[in-house]
């Protein structure tokens, strides 16, 4: 795919930018955040919090801290995740116009977005269209004549899964080590540099511009199930047309792997897949019919998180797979608390030794209670009960496969 | 206690940034509120001009930044992309993540490793590729994928492998 | 005041703070690590997990950090639910899997609080059968090593030394397993306050180098509760004796003044009482020869002196205690007596003492210190001069961050967050100073200028607080002065801090103008808070007669008025100028000095009479604030050195505690100074304080090369305490704790069992006795003096500097305090190196007098400023005039030069 970024001019006639002129006439950060509420968005980035209720946590008025921030979590890392880039390379103004709206919302003046390191074309495309955005008045000084301020910096990051987390990102934005940090106080009331600031994924963003030019209505419209709007779904794998797709809210699963990925490779079989990407749990083809919204996909027990599948094919090593995952997560330890500083590697040494034929019982009870012990309120952040998902899934899923690995000495999947 | 103090007892000496370096960390001066941000900045500007961060950049930037040298030396040392050592004049970012996996990147590493004779962290012989691995680079549908420089390579197979080799070394 | 239940049982705990520490200051025991009672939360280790249930009817619960969530009423947690045991002790497993578990040959053992937590939390089987990560070691300098295998990433080493202590060169490296905390490369430790490490980390990483290289399991030691006797802030240690060496000091917790935190020079300048160059028997002396003194003649010329014929001249010392002090002036009686501080020194204290009495002003404690909300030094460096005070000022300039907090509901225990909000927002700091100092850069203003200069300004920040404060001719930095007298009276708490060592009485004036001025508006006592250099200048000023001059008793000498002198503990040479000290202790009938090394002075004495260390005598000494404190004896001397005191009393060997009762008695102002002694009728069965632990090992083999029998345990007659196992430690009267110790907690931090809750008092707590009670009510303010002036072009103006290794004469003649000892060294700025043609480093040679110094360029000094830093008295400063002239010298003054010299601004060329 070749295909360039968006122009301007083409973005523009087809309605882009309609909304910061909608706010140039008049619409005050109080209508924008009740359209946002209205509208029912939830967080794109995997926790689905619903957006203008985040939003509308950050203080306003006159004891407030003048200064506010607003960040684009542009730094797309989750395994098997594929949709912030295609955003950001193909409509990077569709980007640029929601955080306006977002940081109108809030009445931030400044605004970055942390874009991964690796996503050059990302980079050199966001750069253009804002400095485009600039000369044409969209951003600067007194936006539109809306006297409303507002730049955007392109923050370009080292690289660390953990700068997804919004606290740690704030961190690395501040230079710092990415540590998370604690929640309370959440980053509405004292973010970057100790001011108030939101964080929102690229794709939560993106979906502002539509909300305000076509309406609440027309936004909840959009949607074939429970949440509102479409959403970016993706799929990995061997499948035999992996991709990316935007489409209505509550599209079954089957839908769109058949439909649209093109259903498995020939000769392969669906075993199981992560709904939405490296940190959820395990669905199996018993879940096919399923709708992709986020409480049905919490009922069975996973989360649609970033929406984008991972197919796990009946020749593929599902012990090799998590052990793939338990790699990345403990390689992307911050470090900072113990359970998963000191946990994951040693989940990822007994994969190791699965992989190489010396899989055993009593390592396996061992894996099996890091799933406990790395799970939600015993870690610092979310990255190690991210990390649970799939291994807590996967030994309840894959038991047999386990006991073949500590049977054969040797992982069967291998010829 | 100024950082100053601990850069003038330190064995290491400081080189001095280049006018193209301070030019650009000057820039960035503008767009953080506080020096800290800049540091992070000024260290991936000194890696695009030199290739890697040494200890004299790494004390050079701590000086010009007046900013402490252990902190600065903590970010450098936890980010992925920053490297402390020096790499070859194209560093291959391999992805190693699930998609990447399932689609066969353990093969295709090896490939690398055999052509190349290098490993993970390891520069081959000429000075022009370090393989690094990367988690995950975002374009699942197209695995395996390897960045090479700024260029992003997808549905990596041993024929591609060897076109970038051969490439880059056409280019020399 | 809150509710909580903890296992069934209602508390009472103060909902301001986390459920761990209220858990902690009920006594329970509940394991933890990254947690520090005086740095509050992060919440990094999870060790220390409870169970917490929404009410009475929620039988699940949830596993909660007790550490980040508040002691709300109301809350009900379990610390006995399996399921948060379950995750304590998987928490210490995970801890442990890379630790090397060499605790037989690690200085912690034994006082680990990770031993401890370990066996708290129920883990003590390894499962772990992989691969250990292992790290590379660095150079940290004389004080500390470095041992990263043993670490259990906690993160609170670089918690105390970044973010409490102001260091910057210690940090968090690299990330996940591989978290590393060490340098950007080997190289010394900068942070006066380095040596905290061994007791803030909760393994052995950061171990006591001293003490490594004569080591002893804390349970061999003998211990006693002391004073810190290096400078004037009197912070409590425990030192710890093994093999009649003196092996080791460690923090003794009082809330009052060092709470748990003391300097490096504190807690590695004790090496000197085991110095091969002791005085070990009383001596006489003809021309250089140096001869025993038999018995009798010993006693015939302490007779001699104690006859009283003949006048003999008694000349004290402030680094001596108040019993030796006070034992002189009763031999040589008080018109005879002199403090032993020099004349300029004396004049200051005077002034010191009598704005102590005044009822408009307060003291502070160290503690009262951290809270002050604006704070104005004058001259002094605090950091060179009283270190623990400027350990306090950083955490005084963070109420500005703690009332941030406050006002977006942050909790003050949640210490990132808190830090992260108020970004660099601090309480006013302003430092007027000859040179840069080493709490720059958290101050909000630094007037750097000559010393008339700063006394002008100080004069000006009054008079703009006041009308009745006369104000100074001219001063260039009003405007400074405006704001600070404008942050100075806005502020709750306002601290104004000056001293003796800046060598200006009008500093003092104008500090005492200032708070008098702040006083007058808000009616309350203001904290002036008025440094002295040593650990007992306040004492022996507070016995020494106004009027007694040393000048007038060295002329006395000279002139043969006097003939006879006593010299206590004191090295006259540092007091005035080296001719006139020669000049009245040459040619004398008699000189005794008593000393515990030898000095310039007791080279030139007749006779020399040993003294005992501080660690080897009972005795008391008056810090800075006039707080009275006794300090126990540790250790035996096993040489003749026996307590000034003793030497000097003319009945017959009393015990320490009849010679304070006395000096309580006769000496005016000392009334109170009973009250420091502990009542052994209060003891359980009225049995001693044992100073040996429980399970002191070795006692009958330790002498065995000399005698297979063990010998009877050396009886301590004078005191509450004895030399052995034998009695019951008290953990009732904490004036007697001299190691801390409960069952589970054989770590530093089993304080908590003795405190009567977190950071707060010691049960029954003793903290001292002030002894000054402010009983004057002056209103008169000081006229300004010193109008600064242009020196002329090549002379500089003399500001004194100090350096916390080497300005004190005792720990300067430590091992591990002279690896960090520079050159004397001469401060001035880079115009004037470059108009005098000298560069960094030169040897200079002052005033062309062949007294020699490295030149040390420093950027923030004025231009027209000398900082004369005279190194372990290389440069008697008694010797200087106000003014200088330097030129280079060809001589090498010294080949230490300045290299390895902590000072901010340190002028390199290029930069």
């Amino acid at each position: 795919m070749t295909r360039g970024p968006k122009q301007l001019a083409a973005f523009e006639a087809a309605d882009g930018y309609q909304s910061v002129k909608a706010i140039a006439r008049g619409l005050s950060p109080a209508d924008v955040m009740q359209l946002v509420k209205d509208s029912g968005l939830k967080g794109r980035g995997g926790a689905a919090f619903p957006t203008g209720l985040k939003w509308s946590f950050v203080p306003q008025g006159e004891n407030s801290p003048a200064q506010k921030y607003f960040v684009a979590n542009a730094d797309e890392m989750e395994p098997g995740t594929f949709k912030d880039r295609l955003l950001m390379e193909g409509d990077p103004h569709l980007l640029i116009e929601g955080m306006i709206i977002g940081s109108f919302a809030i009445q931030a003046s400044k605004a970055y977005i942390f874009l991964r390191g690796e996503y050059k074309v990302s980079e050199r495309a966001l750069k253009k269209a804002i400095s485009e955005a600039y000369t044409k008045g969209y951003l600067g000084k007194n936006i539109l004549g809306s006297g409303f301020d507002l730049d955007i910096i392109v923050h370009t990051s080292a690289g660390r899964y953990i700068c997804g987390e919004e606290t740690a990102l704030l961190n690395a934005l501040e230079g710092k080590r990415a540590n998370p940090r604690a929640k309370p106080p959440f980053p509405q009331v004292s973010g970057l540099w100790g001011k108030p600031t939101i964080v929102n994924n690229v794709e939560t963003i993106c979906n502002l511009p539509g909300i305000l030019t076509y309406g609440v209505d027309w936004y909840r419209g959009l949607t074939k199930g429970n949440d509102h709007g479409t959403k970016l779904y993706g799929v990995s794998g061997k499948v035999k047309t992996p991709g990316c797709w935007e489409l209505p809210l509550g599209t079954p699963i089957r839908e769109l792997l058949e439909d649209y990925a093109g259903g498995m490779r020939d000769g392969l079989q669906l075993k199981a897949f992560l709904p939405g990407g490296g940190s959820t749990d395990f669905m199996l083809p018993e879940h096919l019919d399923l709708p992709l919204d986020y409480d049905e996909i919490a009922k069975v027990g996973s989360r649609l998180a970033t929406g984008t599948m991972i197919i796990l094919d009946n020749e593929t090593c599902p012990v090799g797979m998590i052990g793939n995952l338990m790699k990345f997560f403990a390689h992307e330890s911050c470090g900072f608390c113990t359970p998963c500083r000191d946990g994951l590697p040693w989940v990822d040494g007994i994969f190791n030794e699965f992989e190489n034929g010396r899989g055993n019982e009593k390592d396996l009870q061992i894996l099996h209670e890091h799933v406990e012990y790395l799970g939600p309120g015993r870690t610092f952040c979310a990255l190690a009960p991210g990390a649970t998902a799939p291994l807590g899934s996967g030994l309840k899923h894959f038991a047999d496969d386990f006991q073949q690995h500590i049977k054969d000495k040797r992982c069967p999947y291998r010829h | 206690m100024s950082n100053a103090d601990v850069i003038a007892s330190s064995e290491t000496l400081a080189r001095k940034l280049s006018a193209d370096e301070i030019a650009e960390i000057e820039h960035e001066m503008t767009l953080y509120p506080d020096k800290q941000a800049v540091g992070l900045e000024a260290l991936k500007i000194v890696q695009k001009h030199q290739g890697w961060v040494s200890d004299e950049s790494l004390l050079a930037i701590a000086r010009y930044l007046d900013i402490p040298v252990a902190d600065l030396e903590g970010v450098a040392t936890f980010f992925n992309l920053i490297y402390r050592q020096p790499v070859g004049k194209n560093v291959m970012l391999f992805c190693d993540s699930v998609s990447c996996w399932i689609m066969g990147c353990e093969g295709i590493k090896d490939d690398i490793k055999n052509k190349l004779a290098i490993d993970y962290g390891q520069t081959s012989e000429d000075g022009e590729f370090t393989l690094i691995p990367v988690p995950c680079l975002g374009d699942c549908d197209r695995a395996p994928v390897m960045m090479v420089g700024e260029e992003l390579h997808r549905n990596l197979t041993p024929e591609k492998i060897d076109e970038i080799i051969q490439e880059v070394r056409n280019k020399k | 005041m809150a509710k909580i239940v903890v296992d069934g049982v209602e508390f009472e705990v103060n909902p301001d703070n986390n459920l761990l520490q209220e858990c902690l200051s009920q006594g329970l025991d509940l394991p933890y690590f990254c947690w520090h009672p005086c740095m509050g939360s992060v919440g990094a280790c999870r060790q220390c997990a409870v169970k917490q249930y929404k009410d009475a009817d929620d039988k699940v619960g949830m596993l909660v950090m007790s550490c980040m969530t508040p002691a709300a009423d109301g809350s009900i947690i379990s610390i006995e639910d399996e399921q948060a045991k379950d995750m304590r002790e998987r928490v210490i497993e995970s801890l442990m899997i890379s630790h090397p578990h060499d605790c037989p040959v690690c200085e912690e053992g034994g006082e680990c609080h990770l031993q401890d937590m370990t066996l708290m939390s129920g883990h003590n089987y390894r499962r772990y059968d992989k691969k250990k990560v292992t790290h590379r070691n660095q150079y940290l300098g004389p004080f500390i090593n470095h041992e990263m295998n043993r670490c259990i990433t906690c993160y609170r080493c670089v918690r105390f030394y970044g973010d409490y202590a102001g260091g910057t060169d210690l940090a968090a490296q690299a990330s996940h397993h591989h978290t590393y905390f060490g340098r950007h490369e080997d190289g010394v430790l900068e942070s006066e306050f380095s040596g905290n490490l061994v007791e803030v980390c909760p393994t052995g990483v950061f171990t006591d180098q001293a003490f490594s290289q004569h080591y002893s399991r804390k349970w061999d030691l003998q211990t006693a509760p002391s004073v810190c006797t290096g400078c004037s802030v009197g912070c409590n240690t425990i030192p710890g004796e093994r093999y009649r060496q003196l092996r080791r000091i460690t923090n003794r917790y009082n809330s009052d003044i060092n709470g748990y935190f003391i300097c490096d020079r504190g807690r590695f300048g004790y090496d000197y009482v085991n110095s091969d160059a002791r005085l070990t028997e009383p001596s006489q002396q003809f021309d250089a020869e140096v001869v025993p003194i038999a018995e009798q003649e010993l006693q015939s010329v302490l007779e001699e002196f104690h006859s009283g014929e003949g006048g003999t001249i008694g000349i004290g010392s402030p680094r001596a205690s108040n019993e030796s002090n006070f034992a002189l002036r009763c031999l040589v009686g008080d018109e005879n007596f002199y403090s032993g501080l020099s004349d300029r020194s004396q004049e200051a204290t005077q002034l010191v003492l009598k704005l102590a009495r005044d009822k408009v002003f307060h003291s502070p404690s160290v503690r009262e210190i951290e809270k002050a909300d604006a704070v104005v030094i004058l001259g002094e460096d605090v950091t060179n001069v009283a270190p623990r005070i400027a350990l306090a000022l950083r955490q005084s300039v963070r109420n500005k961050a703690k009332e941030l907090a406050a006002g977006c509901h942050i909790p003050q225990w949640q210490d990132a967050a808190v830090r992260e909000l108020a970004q660099h927002d601090r309480s006013p700091l302003a430092i007027l100073s000859s040179y840069a100092t080493r709490l720059d850069d958290v101050a909000s203003d630094c007037v750097v200028d000559v010393p008339a200069a700063l006394v002008d300004t100080g004069f000006a920040i009054a008079a703009s607080l006041s009308d009745l404060s006369g104000a100074p001719a001219t001063t260039e930095h009003n405007a400074v002065a405006e704001r600070i007298a404008a942050q100075l009276s806005a502020a709750k708490r306002p601290l104004i801090i000056a001293g003796t060592t800046a060598g200006q009485t009008g500093l003092i004036k104008a500090a005492a103008n200032i708070a008098r001025a702040l006083s007058a508006r808000s009616e309350a006592a203001i904290d002036l808070c008025l440094l002295v250099p040593e650990v007992n200048t306040l004492g022996v000023s507070m016995l020494a007669n106004n009027d007694n001059k040393l000048s007038e008793a060295l002329s006395k000498l000279a002139s043969g008025a006097a003939r006879r002198a006593i010299v206590l503990e004191n090295d006259l040479y540092r007091r005035a100028d080296s001719e006139t000290v020669t000049a009245a202790l040459s040619g004398l009938e008699k000189l005794l000095v008593i000393d515990q090394l030898p000095t310039a002075t007791t080279s030139q004495a007749d006779i020399v009479l040993p003294s005992t260390a501080f660690s080897e005598h009972e005795a008391t000494y008056v810090n800075y604030e006039g707080r009275g404190q006794l300090s126990f004896q540790v250790h035996r001397n096993h040489n003749r050195a026996l307590p000034a005191w003793r030497w000097l009393n003319d009945s017959e060997p009393g015990d320490v505690e009849a010679m304070i009762n006395r000096c309580a008695e006769e000496a005016q102002g000392f009334d109170k100074l009973d009250d420091l002694l502990p009542d052994i009728k209060q003891f359980v069965a009225g049995m001693k304080v044992p100073r040996q632990s429980h399970r002191y090992s070795g006692r009958t083999a330790m002498r065995s090369q000399v005698n297979v029998h063990e010998p009877k345990q050396p009886v301590d007659s004078q005191s509450v305490m004895s030399f052995s196992m034998e009695g019951i430690p008290s953990a009732s009267n904490a004036t007697v704790l001299g190691s801390v110790w409960a069952p589970g907690w054989n770590s530093n931090q089993a304080i908590s069992k003795f405190q009567n809750e977190i950071n707060g008092e010691l049960k029954q707590g003793h903290t001292g006795s002030l002894l000054i009670e402010r009983t004057e009510s002056v209103s008169s303010f000081y006229t300004p003096e010193a109008a600064a002036q242009e020196s002329a072009k090549g002379v500089l103006q003399v500001a004194p500097a100090y350096q916390i290794f080497g300005s004190d004469e005792l720990s300067a003649r430590s091992h591990a305090i002279q690896q960090r000892m520079t050159d004397a060294y001469v401060g001035i700025s880079p115009e004037d190196a470059d108009s005098l043609g000298l560069k960094q480093g030169d040897s200079v040679s002052l005033d062309g007098n062949g007294t020699l110094a490295t030149l040390c360029i420093r950027s923030r000094i004025r231009t027209g400023t000398a900082a004369v830093y005279c190194g372990d008295n290389q440069i008697n400063p008694h010797s200087l005039g106000a003014t200088l002239t330097l030129s280079k010298s060809e001589t090498i003054s010294d080949d230490r030069g300045i290299s390895g010299l902590i000072v901010s601004d340190l002028y390199e060329e290029g930069y």
